[in-house]
Order: structure tokens, then C-alpha cells, then sequence
């Protein structure tokens, strides 16, 4: 239910269609991007419908241009307990690989269980961790 | 009043401290008022500041004179020292500290007069509560540390002041004078920052018990207080901020002991915990941390839940996000749990917060858990710290570490691991060249006359019998190596006669076998913990093996029963690798053995190939010949005999007899004696060649380093501890050797590879033949 946003762009983690912590990298556009993060929210929704039975795995959801006028693609991400990463990617970047992408998201996962391990974070607090900051932006820097 | 002497530092002070209460400028004191709360701060018992105001004459005049005060104060000093009040005391009592008293924002207040009460109330009240500085409430009780303190208190006050000058960095709070100090001085003062009537308070907090490590708090200001309690750190940035005292309600100590004096405690401590190295922890402190972690979990090597150690940092009031953060850095596995190290950690990153010092980042060095043992008190709080550290990371990874693998520190596990990975990890690695030697060398080993490899091959049969008594490694490296397998494919015709060794022709038989059956277990080396990693993947191969290879049986049979017998060390399991082979050699098998061996010890093997390639073909070529006719005799080969002897002519010769040799113990051994199965083996062979060399590699570099190490050390494996040099050094020899046999390896498989498609040609000739034959 969380959202993560990571893009060239932004980071938006959701929580129940909420967002626990977005994070752009350009700070310019980010509306836009948390619209598009909105945009994807729905399709990501689809798509755990549509998983049904298979748990969660790592998924990825590629939406590919979602305007022909835009180049970016939209990747998301569920965890078991449904909290969703999405993550924005400017195509102008070198198109980066599924197993980036996957890779991205697994540390991501990993990141945000530590979050969770921290008996001082709530659960559906905004995450505020340096660690996890760190971690993303490292990722972004390597992304863009 | 008598003649009051005062030292240079207590002039200083109690002027400070006079002009402080003065706040009108009447060079006389009101009685109560600041004084009152002042002498609260000195956290005395009532009865005591009356029987002090009353000795100094306000009580006559109504009113703090100059003089009144200082006497004053110097009973508070005598008071908080421990000495009876008496008049006389004013003067006979050397040394005396300054008096201390202990400011403190409302927090420390409390936290003072917590600690007041009682240290053992105040500790006691801390139980899941942050305690109250130790030695805090120990106002009254013996002021030996006074004693101890005074004749510091000057080299004392030198020192605090230089660190407290640094605010910076971690408090100053004299960690020596922590030490010095029996007791924790409860009544630390809360040298926090925070304390505003900076000069005052120090005096105070000095005035205070026995502990006192208040230096660094004290140095900062003009007199420090001599006692150093560690607790009341007066925190070393701003030397005013060291004296922390609480303006007035110290002296209750009924107040809120429990959080309070946590709270102070934790603030104290952290100032004492003060860095004279930035984030190392004291011994004191280390000591009360760990007391405050029994109060938890009674349990030194269990964990703290994250939920009880929230409660308790809550406690702190911190702001929850610093304590996220502290926890995030504390929580070096991200368990969810704190280990009594990482207690120690969290526990001194919030009493340095509370000092005002920033968070880091990241976990500092010294509060980092490290492998070493705690449990003897290190001098350095560091040490202790992280040593305790030590033993968290293995308790921690058992048990929680979910995410373990995730985290960037887990050094604990590293580390522990790194005992055994350190050995494991070179030998892991192989490398192709040095397989291919092996594989040269196995072959020439089996009598198979392998020009190339002819030389290594004796060499390694000649090490291998030497460290026939290696046989359990021997059996691990022929285990570990599936490519020795193929090597030893290639030396199955030496393998037969071996089978006495078995063990290492085992495995290069099985490493045939088993790959032409199925891709050698290839997670080669992927238990870098596992002490006997080669030996799992030997019992893999072993297992395959014995499927496969009928010769090969009884070795595997051997040889799986070996591993197991192999030390825990993996080194030693590859050590045997190479022993094995030597022992195989001297069948005749070595040859067989010595690539899978081989590469496990590069060291021997290495050595052995630099003698083979000395002899050349000759060597090799007798032994292919020898491992040849034994394969003859014991094998129901049928070309064995033939190819054997033509394998000694020459490379491609050998190739013959490895493949004779090994077509017939490999037959036998692979179970597949028919004509038409070779070339499947053989592919296969080839195919799990490749698998097996990085395995083989791994596996060469593990033998070569159990070898190496058992050469070094035959005696034992266990012996992690010896030598690592000579370990290294062997390592880098057996990886050496492991690239060369690699090499050999890789040659000689491509030799086995056209010698079988020879055969499987002749074969076809011959079955073309035979109905003629039959007509």
C-alpha cells in the first residue's frame, strides 16, 4: 500500500495509496511526477488484482510510455503487505535493464524492512530514515 | 566565622557562584532565593544545607555574606565530599572539591535529585528507565573518590578544560578520571549543555560524590569541579553547560526519580561517556550500560526487543526521530533487537545526543561491534563496547538477522564468518589455468602420458602419497573438484589402480562421473561459512560419483565416507584434496587425484608441478604407464592395457591412455563402460569440465590452502589460528598451483576430448568390422 516513487526522477512510496516517502531526484516536475505515480497507482492496483492467487513477488510493472509525449517509464514494485514502490525512470536515461530495475527495487525492500525493524518508526509515519535517504539517493545518482 | 582559605580555583569559583546568587549586587545573598536553590543543586539533604547555612552564619545574619557564602560553599564541598560539617572542617579538609552542584534543566533536576536520593534508588528506579547517573545519589557516601578526585582535581581541571574546550567533539568528560573513580557518580551532573548558570554549577557538581568525572564538565569552567563524575558529565562544548545544575529542585530528590534520574543518568553518562575519542565508551560507562541492560534483559547474551529498548530510550526524551536514528545506527544486524552491544551503542549515542553532541551518520569505529570478546573489562570503552559487539553479531545472526544478508554492517557476521571464509575464500577461487594444470597434472598422474601435464601430474603423485595421510582431504578435494573429476577422468585409467586411495581418485572419477551424469554440484564454493563446504560438495560429488562410477564406487564409497572425517576447516578438507592425490599418484592414480586435490593445496601441488614439469613426459609417462597397466589389471577395460602403453608415447598418446585409462576405469567407474556412452561422458565430461573448474578452481584453492595448511601443519586443521601468514603464502602457492593445473586441466580435457572421439570413431570402425567378422 505504500508508494515509492523512484525516478531519474522521483521516489514515492505509498501506503495504502498514501505515500510513505517520495523522493525525485530532479526536484523540478515533481508534481508531475506524483501524478504519474497516481496514474501507475491504478494500474499497479490492476495488476495485484489480477495477480490473484500468485503471492507477491517481485514484481515489476512496466508501463512503458504512458503518453507518447513523455518518455519515461513507470516500474512498480508490491511487498506482501502491499505496500507499493513505484518508481519513475526518465527514458532519456539509458534505458535501464529489468535486472536494474529488479535490483533497485530489492534494495529498496531491503531498506524499507529496516525502516520497518525500527521499533521507533510507525507504521504509516512518513519515513523520515537517514539510512533509507541515503540508500535512495544513492540509487537515484546511480540512475540518472 | 574562621579564617576561611580558599584556593586559587575555589576563590574563583565561589566568587563566580556569589556573584551568580548576588543577582542583585548587594554582596549579600538573601537566604533563600538562589542560594537555596543553589544549595539544592549541591544536592545535599536539607537538614544538611541548614546545618551549613547555619555554620556560616547566614542563619545568624539572615542573609549570605561574601564570606558567609564561601564558607558556605566550602561545606557544601565538605558535605558533597563526605566529611562531617563541621567548622573546622572548613579548613583542615585538604583538597577539598569544589562543591558541586549540579544544574540541570528540569530533567536534570530531577534527574538530580533522583539521583540524590539514593544511587540505589536511582538506579534502581532506572530499571527500564534510563538510570540516573551512577554515583549521582551518592552525595553522602564515602567521598573517597573525592580523595581520589582532589589530588586529580587539579590535573583534572587542566584536563577538562582542554577537551571541554572542544565541544565539538565528544564530551571531555575525563574518561580517566571516570575510571579513577570507583564509583560512578551518580550525582553526575547533568553536564548538559543545556546548563545555563554555567561557572556555578560546575563548582556544584564537583561537590558532588565521589564520582567525578566531572572533569570535563568542571574544566569548563573556571574551578572544575574536581569530582569527575562521569555522570554529570558536564558536557565538554560548553564548558558552562558542563555545570549543569539544576537551579532548584535538585535537592528533591523525592522528584522524579525514576525517569528523571534515568534521564540525568543517561545524561551524565553521556557526558562522561564523552569521546576523549569521540564515541568511545568509558568503562564506567560501559559498566552501566551493561547494568542497565541486565535491568532489560537479564540475560548478557540475549537480545533487548525493540519494543522494551523503545520504551526505554523513550525515556531519554529524545525526539523520537533521533531515536530512530540512533537506533538505526545501534541496530548493526537490523534485527529488531538490541544485543548488549548494540545496547552499549544506542545507550552512548543517547547520552551523547543528550550531551549535544550530533548523531553520526554512521555507527562510529568504536562503537561498531566487532568479533573480539568483551567479557574482559577493556580499558577502553570502546573496546568493551564493540568487543561485546563481538559476540552480538553471532548471537544475533543465529538467532535474528532476517535481513542480515541486507545489511551493509554485518560485520559481525562477516567477521565471524571471515574465520572460516578466510581460509575458505581463497580456496574457493580457481582459476582456470591452474585447473587445467590440475587436470594435467591428474592426468598425468593416471599414467595417462600427458606430456603437458606429465611433470605436474608426478610431482603431484609424489605430494599426494606424501600426504596420503590427508586422506579425508584428499577425499574432500577430489569431492570438491567435479572438474577434477574430469581430470581425473582422464586419469581414471590410473584411477582403478588407486582405488586403494580411492579417495583421491574417487574423486576424479566421481568428478567424471557424476558430471557426465549431471553438472557437477556446481555451488562450488558457495559456503564460504561452512567449514566444510568442500566437503559438502565433495559428499555431492561423491554421491553423484558412486552413481556413476562403478570403479569409482568403492573410492567414493571412501571417499564419502571421508569427508565427513574432514575438520571442520574446510582448508583441511582441501588439504586432504591434494594429499589424496598424492596417494592416488603413487597408485597411480595420483594423477587422477592430483587435479582435484591439486587444486584444493596449490602449495604441494604447485610444487609438484614444477617438479613434474622438470621429469616431462618421462615421469609421466612411466606412472600413465603403471597407472595404465593397473587400470588394465584391475579394470575389465578392454583397450585399457593397449591404450595405456600408447598412451605413453606421446600428448596425443597420453590423451589415449588417459582416455583408455580413463575409458576403462572411467567406464567402470562412470558405469558406462559401453562405447557408445563415452562421448556423452565425454561431453559431459567437458560440459562439467567448465562447471567443475570454476568449482575446481574454488576447490584447488581450497585444497591448495587446506593443503598448504596441512602441509604446514599436518597435525590439524583445526588449528584456524596458525600461521595465517603461512597460510596466505600457501594460499597464494595453491593458486598458483590451481591456475597452472587449471591450464593442464583444460589442456588435457581437450586431449580426452579428441582421444574420445577417436575411440568413439574406432568404435564405429570396429562395430563396421565386426559383422564381416561374424560373416
Amino acid at each position: 500500500m505504500g508508494w515509492i516513487l523512484v525516478a531519474s526522477a522521483a521516489v514515492i512510496l505509498f501506503l495504502q495509496n498514501y505515500p510513505l516517502y517520495i523522493r525525485s531526484v530532479p526536484t523540478e516536475n515533481e508534481l508531475k511526477f506524483h501524478y504519474m505515480v497516481h496514474t501507475s497507482l491504478d494500474v499497479v492496483d490492476e495488476k495485484i488484482s489480477a495477480m490473484g492467487k500468485a503471492l507477491v513477488d517481485q514484481r515489476e510493472l512496466y508501463l512503458g510510455l504512458l503518453y507518447p509525449t513523455e518518455d519515461y517509464k513507470v516500474y512498480g514494485y508490491v511487498t506482501n503487505s502491499k505496500v507499493k514502490f513505484v518508481m519513475v525512470v526518465d527514458s532519456s536515461n539509458t534505458a535501464l535493464r529489468d535486472n536494474e530495475i529488479r535490483s533497485m527495487f530489492r534494495k529498496l525492500h531491503n531498506s524499507y524492512t529496516d525502516v520497518m525493524c525500527n521499533p521507533f518508526y510507525n507504521p504509516g509515519d512518513r519515513i523520515q530514515s537517514r539510512a533509507f535517504d541515503g540508500m535512495v539517493t544513492s540509487m537515484m545518482i546511480q540512475v540518472c | 566565622m574562621e579564617g576561611l582559605t580558599l584556593s586559587d580555583a575555589e576563590q574563583k569559583y565561589y566568587s563566580d557562584l556569589f556573584s551568580y546568587c548576588d543577582s542583585e549586587s548587594t554582596k549579600k545573598v538573601a537566604a533563600h532565593g538562589r542560594v537555596l536553590e543553589l544549595f539544592r543543586a549541591a544536592q545535599l539533604p536539607s537538614d544538611v544545607v541548614h546545618q551549613i547555612m547555619e555554620l556560616c552564619g547566614a542563619t545568624r545574619l539572615g542573609y549570605f555574606g561574601r564570606s558567609q557564602f564561601y564558607i558556605a560553599l566550602k561545606l557544601v564541598a565538605v558535605a558533597q565530599s563526605g566529611f562531617p560539617l563541621r567548622v573546622e572542617s572548613i579548613n583542615t579538609v585538604k583538597d577539598l572539591p569544589l562543591p558541586r552542584f549540579v544544574a540541570s534543566k528540569n530533567e536534570q533536576e530531577s534527574r538530580h535529585a533522583a539521583s540524590y536520593s539514593s544511587d540505589s534508588e536511582n538506579q534502581g528506579s532506572y530499571s527500564g528507565v534510563i538510570p540516573p547517573p551512577p554515583g549521582r545519589g551518592q552525595v553522602k557516601k564515602g567521598s573517597t573518590s573525592h580523595d581520589t578526585v582532589q589530588p586529580r582535581t587539579s590535573a583534572d581541571q587542566q584536563e577538562p578544560v582542554s577537551p571541554v574546550v572542544s565541544p565539538q567533539q565528544s564530551p571531555p568528560t575525563s574518561p580517566h578520571t571516570w575510571r579513577k573513580h570507583s564509583r560512578h557518580p551518580s550525582g553526575g551532573n547533568s553536564e548538559r549543555p543545556l546548563a545555563g548558570p554555567g561557572p556555578f554549577w560546575s563548582p556544584f557538581g564537583e561537590a558532588q560524590s565521589g564520582s567525578s568525572a566531572g572533569d570535563a564538565v568542571w574544566s569548563g569552567h573556571s574551578p572544575p569541579p574536581p569530582q569527575e563524575n562521569w555522570v554529570s558529565f558536564a558536557d565538554t562544548p560548553p564548558t558552562s553547560t558542563l555545570l549543569t545544575m539544576h537551579p532548584a529542585s535538585v535537592q528533591d530528590q523525592t522528584t522524579v526519580r525514576t525517569v528523571a534520574s534515568a534521564t540525568t543518568a543517561n545524561e551524565i553518562r553521556r557526558q562522561s561517556s564523552s569521546y576523549d575519542d569521540p564515541w568511545k565508551i568509558t568503562d564506567e560507562q560501559r559498566q552501566y550500560y551493561v547494568n542497565q541492560f541486565k535491568t532489560i534483559q537479564p540475560d548478557l547474551n540475549g537480545f533487548i526487543p525493540g519494543s522494551a529498548a523503545k520504551e526505554f530510550f523513550t525515556k531519554s526524551k529524545l525526539p523520537i526521530l533521533e531515536l530512530s536514528h540512533i537506533w538505526e545506527l545501534s541496530d548493526f544486524d537490523k534485527d529488531g533487537a538490541l544485543t548488549l552491544d548494540e545496547f552499549c551503542a544506542a545507550f552512548h549515542l543517547v547520552v551523547a545526543r543528550k550531551n549535544g553532541y550530533d548523531l553520526p551518520e554512521k555507527l562510529p569505529e568504536s562503537l561498531m561491534p566487532k568479533l573480539i570478546d568483551l567479557e574482559d573489562s577493556a580499558d577502553v570503552g570502546d573496546q568493551p563496547g564493540e568487543v561485546g559487539y563481538s559476540g552480538s553479531p553471532a548471537e544475533a545472526p543465529p538467532s535474528k538477522s532476517p535481513s542480515m544478508p541486507s545489511l551493509n554492517q554485518t560485520w559481525p557476521e562477516l567477521n565471524q564468518s571471515s574465520e572460516d571464509t578466510a581460509i575458505v575464500h581463497p580456496v574457493p577461487i580457481r582459476m582456470t589455468p591452474s585447473k587445467i594444470h590440475m587436470q594435467e597434472m591428474e592426468l598425468k598422474r593416471t599414467g595417462s602420458d600427458h606430456t603437458n601435464p606429465t611433470s605436474p601430474l608426478l610431482v603431484k603423485t609424489s605430494d599426494l602419497s606424501e600426504e596420503t595421510k590427508i586422506n579425508s582431504s584428499v577425499k574432500f578435494a577430489s569431492g570438491n573438484t567435479v572438474a577434477d573429476g574430469y581430470s581425473s577422468s582422464d586419469s581414471f585409467t590410473s584411477d582403478p589402480e588407486q582405488i586403494g586411495n580411492n579417495v583421491t581418485r574417487q574423486r576424479s572419477h566421481s568428478g567424471m562421473s557424476p558430471d557426465n551424469t549431471a553438472p557437477p554440484p556446481p555451488p562450488p564454493r558457495p559456503q564460504p561459512s561452512h567449514s566444510r563446504s568442500s566437503s559438502l560438495d565433495m559428499n555431492r560429488t561423491f554421491s553423484v560419483t558412486t552413481d556413476l562410477c562403478v570403479h569409482t564406487g568403492q573410492q567414493q564409497a571412501g571417499v564419502v565416507a571421508q569427508p565427513p572425517a574432514v575438520p571442520p576447516r574446510p582448508q583441511p578438507s582441501q588439504a586432504p584434496g591434494p594429499v589424496v592425490h598424492r596417494p592416488v599418484d603413487a597408485d597411480g592414480l595420483i594423477t587422477h587425484t592430483s587435479t582435484s586435490p591439486q587444486q584444493i593445496p596449490e602449495q604441494p601441488n604447485f610444487a609438484d608441478f614444477s617438479q613434474f614439469e622438470v621429469f616431462a613426459a618421462s615421469n609421466v609417462n612411466e606412472e600413465q604407464d603403471d597407472e595404465a597397466e593397473k587400470h588394465a589389471e584391475v579394470l575389465p577395460v578392454e583397450k585399457a592395457s593397449d591404450p595405456a602403453s600408447s598412451l605413453r608415447v606421446a600428448k596425443t598418446d597420453s590423451k589415449i591412455e588417459e582416455k583408455t585409462a580413463a575409458s576403462a576405469p572411467a567406464n567402470v567407474s562412470k558405469g558406462t563402460t559401453p562405447l557408445a556412452p563415452p562421448p556423452k561422458p565425454v561431453r559431459r565430461r567437458l560440459k562439467s569440465e567448465d562447471e567443475l573448474r570454476p568449482e575446481v578452481d574454488e576447490h584447488t584453492q581450497k585444497t591448495g590452502v587446506l593443503a598448504a595448511v596441512l602441509a604446514s601443519q599436518p597435525s590439524i586443521p583445526r588449528s584456524v589460528g596458525k600461521d595465517k601468514k603461512a597460510i596466505q603464502a600457501s594460499i597464494r602457492r595453491n593458486k598458483e598451483t590451481n591456475t597452472v593445473l587449471a591450464r593442464l586441466n583444460s589442456e588435457l580435457q581437450q586431449q580426452l576430448k579428441d582421444v574420445l572421439e577417436e575411440r568413439i570413431s574406432l568404435e564405429v570402425q570396429l562395430e563396421q568390422l565386426r559383422p564381416f567378422s561374424h560373416l
